[in-house]
């Protein structure tokens, strides 16, 4: 029943687009014997936003870890069409990690730098990413002197100015209210259209997949594996409209129904990590 | 909306917040007033316990006499503190290159530090007064003697300290440079180092009070002989020739100096960490 859903899940994603990724019977195992993943097939296509959602500890951030580079799976492979790898990724984490003895400007530079970019090199690309993520002004600034969607519109800044083809974000609104969460969502769409980038979200929240996403990929615990795919036909520029529609509603309904089905399956009576 | 925000200065502060204005401001005045009462009051004391029981001065010498020497014996006493500071600051300079070199070393990877660390730990446990003999008997020169000492008593925190900076940096920092292609120097200089730096600093404040320690100590065993001619042989001679004003005098000194380089080290934390370490961030409520 789990390889049918499967077999559907890679045909919604098929079509015409271009694929830019393609994990292959992905697994991954500890040493402590947790098995994180496994088993899992999945297709990123070129420009797609993906919500990976699910119950905590079914293994969101290491399949992330493992697209990223950062990890590497025990089982299966990782195909990148079009010959990049890791050099063209951004990585957006749950904590803003920024630099804390850097200024909002000297931390942007960070990726650039770490390849070689000299600041006056660099500046007009994070002048712009800065300006983009609606921070201009505050190029000098400390971290600590940033509230905390200060920090992460940062983060994302940071995560951008490379222009990587692939953005991967490990549930990065999480710790911020909601207000600030509606904001950055909108935010974040904004520039995915506009620069036409491919994400790949990590989430727990059934809100937050349903309105920015356009593949939502729900996963099941023990062992963390692909539990069923659900593609949000919503036409974009989505905004705060969006959020308040029956059509909306209903998706989040469905979702919620999916990710109930994926926690059952799971044993989710027990959430431990 | 600015109905409820109080404007500045317009609306009269209530009884408890005044109290609280109050409070602070005295907390203030008197972080410096009682220290500095208590001072004059201890030095008017030692002055009156010398004056009631008729002390001789050679046993205990008057306040006003000890700051008579000071100045009458200047020539003699700031020429030998010259010469103390000296050691300390080599020994101290020695130190940061030494533990930052070795902590450096250290963090390049987990054998190296395992092996390693064991004699560090035993070179800091072992009483520098016990070594002493040993180094002078290997060691020839004057100057090179009192800094070794004086280096053995101060690298250590540094060292701890600086191999635990270097070590605590956050996983995802480490995760975002390894994806970003930094090299080994790279993930050194623009993550490790900077991240190491207040637990350095830490690290230096404390070396900075140990190396004038074992500057003074390395004098008080090589003093014996009378080789050395820093503060601590001034104390040794003063104490021989029953010079009390001047034994005294020499102490004010090494502790003015202690004092002293404690504070500049304190300051120098403070302005390197301002902008963005919590621990030198003023109170903001
Ligand atoms: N480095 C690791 N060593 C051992 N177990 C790990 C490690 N990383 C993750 N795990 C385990 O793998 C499972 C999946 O973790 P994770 O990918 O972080 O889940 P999620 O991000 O979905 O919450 C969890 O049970 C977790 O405890
Ligand atoms: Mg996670």
């Amino acid at each position: 029943m789990l390889q049918e859903m499967r077999a559907v899940a890679s045909e919604a994603s098929g079509g015409d687009q271009k694929s830019l990724l393609t994990l292959r019977d992905v697994g991954k195992s500890f040493s402590n014997g947790v098995t994180a993943l496994r088993n899992v097939d999945l297709t990123i296509g070129q420009g797609d936003f993906v919500s990976l959602l699910g119950p905590s500890g079914c293994g969101k951030s290491t399949a992330l870890r493992i697209i990223a580079g950062l990890s590497t799976p025990t089982t299966g492979m990782l195909d990148w069409h079009g010959g990049q790898g890791r050099s063209d990724i951004g990585f957006v984490f749950q904590e803003p990690t920024l630099l804390p003895w850097a200024s909002v400007f000297d931390n942007v530079w960070l990726p650039l730098r770490l390849r070689g970019v000299s600041r006056e090199k660099a500046t007009p690309a994070i002048r712009e990413m800065i300006d983009r993520v609606h921070l201009s002004g505050f190029e000098d600034a400390m971290p600590r002197e940033l509230s905390g969607g200060m920090k992460m519109r940062v983060s994302i800044a940071r995560g951008l100015v490379t222009k990587p083809r692939l953005l991967l974000m490990d549930e990065p609104f999480a710790a911020l209210d909601e207000i600030t969460r509606f904001k950055l969502n909108n935010d974040l769409l904004e520039l995915w259209q506009d620069e036409r980038f491919t994400v790949v979200f990590v989430t727990h929240s059934v809100f937050e997949s349903v309105f920015l996403s356009n593949r939502i990929v729900v996963m099941a615990a023990r062992p963390g594996r692909v539990f069923r795919e659900i593609s949000v036909d919503a036409p974009y520029p989505r905004d705060e409209a969006f959020r308040t529609s029956p059509d909306y509603a209903t998706l989040c309904r469905e979702t919620s129904q999916v990710l109930g089905e994926a926690i059952t399956l799971g044993g989710g009576a027990h959430d431990g990590h | 909306m600015t109905a409820i925000e109080p404007q500045a200065g317009t609306v009269p502060l209530d009884p408890e917040e005044a109290r609280r204005v109050r409070a602070a401001r005295l907390e203030r005045i008197g972080k410096w007033v009682l220290p500095l009462a208590i001072m004059v009051l201890a030095v008017w004391l030692w002055d009156r316990i010398c004056v009631w029981n008729e002390i001789p001065r050679y046993i205990l010498p008057r306040p006003g006499e000890v700051v008579a020497t000071l100045y009458t014996d200047a020539g003699l006493l700031f020429g030998s503190l010259l010469v103390t500071l000296r050691i300390t600051f080599l020994s101290l300079l020695l130190a940061v290159a030494g533990g930052v070199g070795l902590a450096v070393l250290f963090a390049q990877s987990k054998w190296v530090e395992m092996s390693f660390f064991p004699f560090a730990v035993i070179l800091q446990v072992t009483p520098i007064v016990a070594v002493f003999p040993l180094i002078n008997i290997y060691v020839d020169n004057q100057t090179a003697k009192l800094l070794l000492c004086a280096w053995i008593v101060a690298f250590f925190p540094i060292l701890s300290n600086t191999t635990l900076g270097l070590n605590s940096v956050d996983r995802n920092l480490i995760d975002l440079f390894r994806l970003n292609g930094a090299t080994r120097w790279q993930e050194l200089w623009h993550l490790r180092l900077p991240a190491a730096m207040p637990y350095f600093l830490g690290g230096l404040k404390i070396a900075g009070g140990l190396s004038l320690i074992g500057a003074v100590v390395a004098e008080f065993v090589a003093g014996t002989s009378g080789q050395s001619s820093g503060l601590a042989s001034r104390i040794i001679e003063a104490g021989y020739r029953l010079n009390a004003p001047r034994l005294f005098a020499a102490l004010i000194l090494i502790s003015f100096t202690g004092i002293v380089i404690f504070l500049a080290l304190t300051l120098v934390s403070h302005l390197v960490l301002r902008r963005w370490h919590e621990s030198a961030l003023r109170q903001e409520r």
